[in-house]
């Protein structure tokens, strides 16, 4: 009985000892990078030390400064400038729009609903070149109408399916009672079912925050001039520019670059999780 | 029953209508940004569309041009399927994997679950590729790593041979989404069945490979299915790291599509490559949809 036990403990022991020793190795490269942003130029390579010999500041210092025309913190605001409202847009869309099949029977709701839902599957290059193509003749190029404008259409699926599913738990009695009260349908949106679904609200501010932040390909396409570059297209042009790559300041700015969606995603990580497994979707 | 029977025939309420005011951003979006799109972008597959206004219709031209003419478009097929073919079951593997890991019922296994989901939120950021590009320089940290055993790592990224492996073992890194459907997945495995097979002495690993396996296995479809429709577009992380290159050994699909647009503005041109690019993701899901009635257990109670 004895031997039993110690032997699952034993069992229990290695498999915390192989949680830590994966997960070290998945993060390694985040810390590398972090504690590489403080190095020396004469330490960031060909050393195997993690920690830096003495702690250098320059790499923050030198890098914010940017491409000479725009400072980083240019950048950074200019991300938000873009990132924020196409996030708040979304969410808006999004609900109203999962409203509207859920509550309402709407003349062909199946049909459109399996439209959106196969939307989903379709490869976004499909769309790209007409749409750019569209986005020019509007005159849309270099602004971040390109990303505002389909976010307020509720062009993500996924976002729409998130409040569909979620909107499907909450009681349809609760409508009623409002709609007794003299409830209009859409004070019965704003006060009862918005205020319940506050997770799934969450969970999609920070997915639409976290994608939009990260991507460069849209980016990259659409927003031509530097005084609208956002920190994807600012790290890619330190990158790009330089033949003697700058590891330093790049480092350092990257380390920036990461600190919005880290800290969502610490603060905010209950929701996360639960994003993904309820709505089930995205990859 | 009988209430349905009732509905089938009724006429719809203002009620009803009214419901389509909150489908009316959307239903623009769909018209506007999906839609016509959709159409559009076949339309134009067939013609010589560049930035101007006009255009000549080809016919198959581009689709004839492409394989026959092109000097890249197999070799972009080639790097594509190999890069899709280590990157999609290598990262759905992988969080499988990690996911049978982190379903035990262990004191702190949060933290863990944090901690292992924590890169795949960075996405195909250029924060992420300039890391890869970081580590696996000539003299980066993982080459300090091998020369530390005693032996000479590679140009990971700079050799032709062996860039293309570097760039499709990356993607298998982050793989958050996928762990955390497979993690619910394994959680919803009813308890009795394993206490059952438990009891008639099913070791560990005939439990995973008899119940959990098959109990998952929708999910195990769902997740190749949206990691195959995303690997076979990736260009970000491609493109920044090392531009197609070296050789054109990496040269995807995603940044040929890229630069017949946008830096030659071959636009219906690129539309068919973009055609092409969708009709190989559908056949491709098709092949795996058809196996899956093989390997996809359906609860028949």
């Amino acid at each position: 009985m004895k031997h039993k036990k110690g032997l699952r403990a034993a069992g229990l022991i290695f498999k915390y000892l192989l949680l830590a020793f994966l997960g070290l190795i998945l993060i390694f490269p985040l810390i590398y990078m972090f504690f590489g942003s403080f190095k020396s130029n004469q330490e960031i390579f060909g050393t195997l030390k993690l920690l830096p010999e003495s702690f250098h500041p320059e790499g923050y210092i030198e890098g914010w400064k940017g491409s000479g025309q725009i400072t980083f913190g240019a950048y950074i605001w200019n991300s938000f400038l873009l990132v924020v409202p196409t996030v708040a847009l979304t969410v808006v869309s999004s609900i109203l729009t999962a409203y509207g099949f859920n509550r309402f029977r709407v003349p062909g709701r199946k049909v459109l609903f399996a439209v959106m839902m196969a939307l989903m599957m379709l490869p976004a290059s499909v769309l790209l070149i007409p749409r750019y193509l569209l986005y020019v003749s509007f005159g849309w190029i270099d602004t971040y109408l390109v990303f505002w404008v389909p976010a307020a259409c509720a062009t993500s699926s996924f976002f729409v399916y998130m409040f569909v599913q979620f909107f499907e738990g909450v009681p349809r009695e609760l409508d009623e009672a409002a709609r007794i009260d003299g409830c209009s349908s859409f004070q019965t949106l704003v006060r009862i079912l918005v205020p319940l679904s506050k997770p799934a609200v969450i969970s999609a501010v920070i997915f639409q925050f976290i994608w939009t932040w990260n991507d460069f390909f849209q980016q990259y396409v659409y927003i031509s001039s530097v005084g609208k570059y956002t920190v994807s297209l600012g790290l890619r042009m330190a990158l790009d520019a330089t033949s003697a790559i700058q590891w330093k300041n790049i480092l350092a700015m990257s380390v920036i670059a990461m600190v919005p969606c880290t800290l969502i995603y610490f603060v905010l990580q209950r929701y996360f999780v639960e994003g993904i497994a309820t709505s089930g979707l995205k990859g | 029953m009988k209430q349905n029977a009732l509905i089938k025939k009724h006429r719809y309420t203002r009620r009803d209508w009214s419901g389509l005011l909150y489908l009316l951003p959307w239903l623009l979006g769909l018209l506007i940004f999906q839609l016509y799109p959709f159409v559009y972008s076949f339309v134009l597959s067939f013609t010589d569309k560049s930035m101007g206004d006009s255009f000549q219709i080809l016919g198959l031209g581009n689709y004839v041009r492409l394989m026959t003419e092109d000097a890249d478009f197999w070799k972009n097929v080639e790097v594509t399927l190999k890069y899709g073919l280590v990157a999609v079951p290598g990262r759905v593997l992988f969080a499988l994997l990690v996911a049978v890991l982190l379903s035990a019922d262990m004191k702190g296994i949060n933290l863990f679950r944090t901690v292992y989901y924590l890169p795949s939120i960075f996405g195909s950021s250029v924060a992420i590729s300039i890391i890869w590009k970081f580590v696996f320089q000539k003299q980066g940290v993982i080459n300090a790593v091998l020369e530390g055993i005693g032996l000479t790592g590679p140009n990971w990224l700079g050799d032709p041979g062996i860039a293309l492996l570097t760039i499709s073992i990356i993607p298998i890194w982050q793989f958050g989404s996928s762990m955390v459907l497979f993690l619910a997945a394994i959680k919803n495995v009813p308890k009795e069945l394993y206490e059952s097979a438990q009891i008639d002495g099913a070791s560990r690993i005939r439990r995973f490979f008899r119940i959990t396996l098959p109990m998952i296995s929708p999910i195990m479809l769902f997740n190749l299915i949206m990691q195959l429709i995303s690997c076979f577009q990736e260009f970000s992380t491609a493109y920044v790291l090392t531009n197609g290159g070296p050789n054109k050994s990496t040269f995807l699909y995603g940044i040929k599509i890229y630069r017949e647009a946008f830096t030659n503005f071959k636009m219906g041109y690129a539309s068919a490559l973009s055609w092409l690019l969708f009709a190989g993701i559908m056949c491709l899901s098709g092949l795996i949809f058809i196996s899956s009635r093989k390997w996809v257990y359906h609860d028949e109670a």
